[in-house]
């Protein structure tokens, strides 16, 4: 039995968007669509999420926010590029500061089509991504070779505290 | 003897599973204030399952043990509670797991969780008095600080504790970590310095300190029930109900409140010990 389907918590990074699908994103929340009811939070926390929503493409200035934001993250998890700008880099992929999608810096798991995507296709989207992430998960307990604590710095210490 | 061993196991292995439900409860009557449908009643318990599927990520290997210590002093604070013990020492026990959350946020090193972590300690610097004023009330009325003796006595203690049972109620909204006062750590999807106190904490980890809060929920209900019981064999039904309306009226107060600063939260719940704790307990003296 899984609980990743029942409780996928989101990140939102948004990159060199133009914030018409951030509103789409943000729209999902409120009363009309409330992804609430499949248990979806909008955490603002890397290593509380599950799924990472990039709206807008990757640029030379948010990459490295782009990679460190992902790879905060504790595993399983996906990455879905919402709107066509974090596909292919849009409308603004010929921009001299744009790299393109957000593939250029992270795998990404769903692309969600639309300028801006729309709230129907974002939770289609995610939906989608919820489907991978239990593949992730049944693969990761199958394997069990990664291990269930992360360390990302030295051992056990209280110098480094105050 | 018998009786509070099992009121004691009742707590151990139905407390998490009761207030997983209240949390349940709470978070679909907020969702319907704000007009939306809401999740599943279930839903806290799904998180909480899916969070020990996860990784945990640790940058001081400490934190961990820290999370795990502050878990099992919740635990045993609420204990010491059912058991009908010594309501000093549950205070004492209560103020030491609060005291392993903040080392654990305080060791992770990070900018939030550190914030998160003063923001905590600010925070029981401002419940405390008013904690340690209720447990004083407690025994001016009844001559005991034994939960049982206070249990059993002649008349509700709220009519003797107004002012007490007030101000206990406005710094339980700091306990329960709801709005105005979830400035260390928010719920759900209210953000406050990213996840606060939480930040630096994934996985089981994460899963083990909404585990402690339900534990902590149930205790801090408990609390308002003292208030409630008295000699009279059916009054626990009072004690619950009440409860209840409580519990709906945070989430009200929730609901309908912006977060406050700290140096607000901070002042105002003194001032709520002074005004409404220690003028009550000069009434009692001056009653004598
Ligand atoms: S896809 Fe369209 S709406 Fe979305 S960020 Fe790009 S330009 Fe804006």
């Amino acid at each position: 039995m899984s609980f990743l389907k029942k409780s996928p918590w989101i990140i939102h990074y948004d990159g060199t968007s133009c914030n018409g699908c951030d509103i789409e994103v943000l729209a999902c929340l409120t009363p009309l669509y409330d992804v609430e009811r499949f248990g979806v939070v909008n955490t603002g926390n890397p290593k509380h999420a599950d799924i990472l929503l990039i709206t807008g493409s990757v640029n030379e200035q948010n990459k490295d926010v782009v990679w460190q934001i992902f790879n905060q993250m504790p595993n399983p998890k996906v990455v879905v590029a919402v709107g066509i700008c974090a596909t292919s880099g849009g409308i603004f992929a010929e921009c001299y500061n744009v790299m393109g999608g957000v593939d250029k810096i992270i795998p990404v798991d769903v692309y969600v089509p639309g300028c801006a995507a729309r709230p129907e296709s974002i939770i289609d989207g995610v939906v989608k991504a919820v489907e991978i992430l239990e593949e992730k998960r049944a693969a990761m307990t199958k394997k069990r070779k990664m291990a269930k604590v992360r360390r990302v710095s030295g051992p056990v210490s209280l110098s480094n505290m105050f | 003897m018998a009786g509070s061993m099992m009121s004691v196991l009742l707590y151990i292995f139905l407390g998490p599973l009761v207030g997983g439900l209240i949390a349940g409860i709470d978070r679909k009557i907020s969702a319907r204030m704000q007009g939306r449908y809401g999740p599943p009643l279930l839903q806290p318990f799904y998180d909480v399952l899916k969070l020990l599927s996860k990784e945990s990520i640790a940058v001081n290997g400490i934190q961990n043990f820290f999370i795990f210590c502050f878990l099992i002093f919740i635990i045993f604070t609420g204990s010491l509670f059912f058991m009908g013990g010594d309501i000093l020492l549950v205070i004492f026990a209560l103020t030491l797991s609060s005291i392993f959350i903040v080392l654990g946020a305080f060791s992770a090193n990070s900018a939030y969780s550190s914030i998160g972590a003063m923001r905590e300690l600010l925070q029981m610097m401002a419940y405390e008095p008013m904690v340690l004023l209720t447990a004083i009330g407690f025994y001016v009325v009844t001559k005991s600080f034994n939960i049982t003796d206070i249990m059993s006595f002649e008349t509700p203690l709220v009519l003797y504790l107004p002012g007490i049972f007030l101000g206990f109620t406005y710094i339980l909204t700091m306990k329960l970590r709801k709005s105005p006062f979830d400035i260390s750590m928010s719920h759900h999807a209210h953000q406050e310095v990213v996840k606060g106190i939480t930040t630096e904490f994934s996985g089981s980890t994460l899963a083990m300190i909404e585990i402690a809060h339900w534990y902590e929920n149930v205790f801090l209900m408990g609390f308002i029930f003292l208030f409630f019981v008295w000699k009279m064999p059916g009054s626990w039904i009072i004690g619950i109900i009440a409860c209840i309306l409580l519990y709906f009226f945070e989430i009200v107060i929730d609901n309908a409140s912006a977060r406050y600063k700290w140096q607000l939260a901070f002042s105002s719940s003194w001032i709520a010990a002074a005004a409404l704790g220690f003028t009550n307990l000069l009434i009692l003296f001056l009653m004598k």
